[in-house]
């Protein structure tokens, strides 16, 4: 089609036909154009923390924007909470009451840590979106969009928290630990999900839809979470399975915030959980960052 | 500061048994537009991709305004900046909080990300549009805030990865005149296109590229005259004179005469315009009546044809038809 035919179609199409919901959308003006291509700062290269927190920032405005995603981090706890502390609450320890201090900071970290998988789905999404290849075309510290995204996800984490924390208080959970042990093992929790959603970001860079990565995730969850100390002692457990348990990093987890809310002595499990946080960090950080550099 | 933006040798990229660019050349200088062109699949956005340094390249070299895309690539990523269905705005967010965003990642304050953002939003005619989410944007206004999006910090070299795919007419000229705009400040723009016209309309030079290989490049006017002076475009009156036509024309002409889509027509590259009043003189004699005759440069399709032997847009085998 000749340059003129172009034109003359141009012209008949009605000036709004594209946009009929924003008449006050105008189209682009070229010398306008040219301006903010000349007057365009190149302003100082930013830092490593300052792009990270603005990956933070983005992944506020998707809550504001998208309210529903924090669906899973209000709604799944209740459940969770309502439902293991009721259904085994009578039959572990005789009565709710005797139960709650043993349950509460296992159902926290039960919370937590199983809502940090959709961290996997929503840079899947991203990628899918060729939003993440704009963020990887920018020059400046590669893991930043990463890093902002978990802290981003940390706020989810937080909502979570606060959200089980208080149905646990509604059930009459009285931690001896008070706010600051609470929050000392809350702190420690979101060190841990941190780490583990390095394993999630890895998943979601090899695996090519948000379905997989749920699948896998859970899968590797399921043993993770289940195969613990969170909702009885291992001590009634067959050799096999408190073998299992007492390797599972998240018993060592479990273990510390329980002693952290609970006001009983830290022991060691305080340093295991930060050896396994910063190993998998190290480890899933850098098949990420690995993968991050030529991904599919 | 080097004199070519883009030079590659030999750069290669397979996936599993696909060769999806398979060893390309490339010496492309500063300024102006180059044209990508090629058919869905050809290998334009995967060499695009490892020129913007978002996968690495399998074998060969490349060099982006003159940094190796291996070795220096946050030179690269520094300087170029790329806009293509690749690399996208946040459809979540506003127009004005994906450029607020851009801006701070590039090292603007934030009273400085506002203020760029709002100067953008007002060169691409989006300031009325700049608080609703990006997924309600029309194709056009998404690909104005797409490109947008590119210049927050002004690029030596722009990558646009097939901008105007899927617009109409109306945003489609908007998107050319954008690039015009860019172009004529200074920036060098590689254009990937599966539209002839657009290539036409816009690149100074053009690289024509068929899977994962390219196999021409020039100006426009070097590829149209790479296979023939001149198009001739014959229409015969009833369908089933084409093959008799057909037959003739070959006869007259000496060069092979293809049948279109169009079951009445047929096209020819023609190096001798004498022997073209002799192959009408023919038809004529014959009794073949025709119903349309013209004679004209050929268009990058007829280049397109000539060049891959299958054509550039239409998914349609062009054979069936002979």
């Amino acid at each position: 089609m000749s340059d003129k035919g172009m034109a003359e179609v141009a012209t008949q199409t009605p000036p709004d036909a594209a946009s009929p919901v924003s008449p006050d959308v105008r189209a682009p003006q070229a010398h306008a154009i040219t301006d903010a291509l000349a007057n365009a700062d190149k302003p100082k290269p930013p830092s490593a923390l300052s792009t990270s927190m603005t990956f933070g920032w983005r992944a506020l405005l998707k809550i504001k924007h998208v309210p529903e995603q924090l669906f899973d981090v209000t709604l799944f706890p209740i459940i969770m909470t309502l439902l293991f502390t009721y259904l085994f609450g009578g039959a572990i320890a005789g009565s709710v009451n005797s139960y709650i201090a043993f349950i509460a900071p296992g159902v926290l970290v039960q919370s937590v840590l199983f809502i940090t998988m959709y961290t996997g789905t929503t840079l899947r999404t991203d990628i899918d979106k060729g939003v993440f290849d704009r963020f990887r075309s920018l020059p400046i510290w590669r893991p930043s969009p990463l890093v902002g995204m978990l802290l981003g996800d940390a706020v989810r984490f937080i909502v979570a928290a606060i959200v089980t924390s208080l149905v646990c208080l509604a059930i009459g959970w009285r931690p001896d630990g008070g706010f600051v042990g609470v929050a000392l093992g809350t702190a420690l929790l979101l060190v841990f999900a941190f780490s583990l959603g390095w394993i999630w970001t890895f998943l979601s860079l090899i695996l090519r839809t948000p379905g997989s990565i749920m699948g896998v995730a859970s899968f590797v969850l399921m043993p993770l979470l289940f195969g613990s100390n969170i909702f009885v002692d291992p001590s009634t457990m067959p050799g096999w399975l408190q073998a299992w348990v007492d390797v599972n990093p998240v018993s060592d987890l479990v273990t510390a915030v329980r002693a952290f809310m609970n006001d009983t002595p830290v022991g060691s499990e305080l340093v295991t959980t930060l050896i396994w946080s910063a190993g998998l960090v190290a480890v899933f950080g850098s098949l990420t960052m690995w993968k991050y550099r030529d991904p599919r | 500061m080097a004199e070519l933006a883009i030079e590659t040798h030999g750069l290669t990229k397979v996936y599993g048994d696909t060769r999806a660019v398979d060893g390309i050349d490339l010496s492309i200088t500063r300024g102006g537009v180059h044209g990508f062109l090629g058919p869905n699949g050809a290998g334009k956005t995967t060499a695009i991709r490892m020129l913007a340094t978002l996968i690495r390249a399998d074998a060969g070299s490349a060099t982006v305004l003159g940094y190796d895309i291996a070795k220096e690539s946050d030179e690269v990523r520094s300087r170029v900046s790329l806009t293509g269905q690749f690399a996208s705005v946040d459809e979540d967010l506003t127009g004005k909080e994906n450029l607020r965003l851009l801006g701070k990642l590039y090292g603007y304050s934030g009273q400085g990300a506002i203020k760029r953002a709002d100067q953008l939003l007002e060169a691409f005619g989006l300031t009325g549009a700049a608080d609703r989410q990006v997924k309600k944007y029309s194709g056009g206004m998404r690909r104005r805030i797409d490109i947008a999006a590119s210049i927050v910090v002004t690029p030596e070299l722009l990558f646009l990865d097939e901008p105007t795919t899927g617009l109409d007419p109306r945003a489609r000229n908007e998107v050319w005149d954008i690039i015009r705009a860019m172009v004529n400040y200074g920036t060098t723009v590689m254009l990937t296109t599966q539209y002839l016209d657009e290539a036409d309309q816009l690149a100074d030079r053009i690289s024509v590229i068929d899977t994962g290989k390219i196999i021409a490049e020039g100006t426009s006017s070097e590829l149209k005259a790479s296979v023939g002076a001149a198009s001739l475009q014959v229409r015969v009156m009833r369908r089933d004179d084409r093959d008799a036509a057909r037959e003739l024309l070959v006869r007259e002409l000496g060069v092979e005469v293809t049948p279109t889509n169009d079951p009445q027509a047929l096209t020819a590259a023609i190096d001798d315009r004498a022997r073209v009043t002799r192959a009408l003189t023919a038809l004529e004699e014959s009794g073949l009546q025709l119903a349309q005759f013209s004679l004209g440069q050929p268009s990058l399709d007829e280049v397109f044809l000539a060049l891959t032997g299958h054509a550039a847009e239409s998914a349609d085998d062009e054979e069936v038809a002979a």
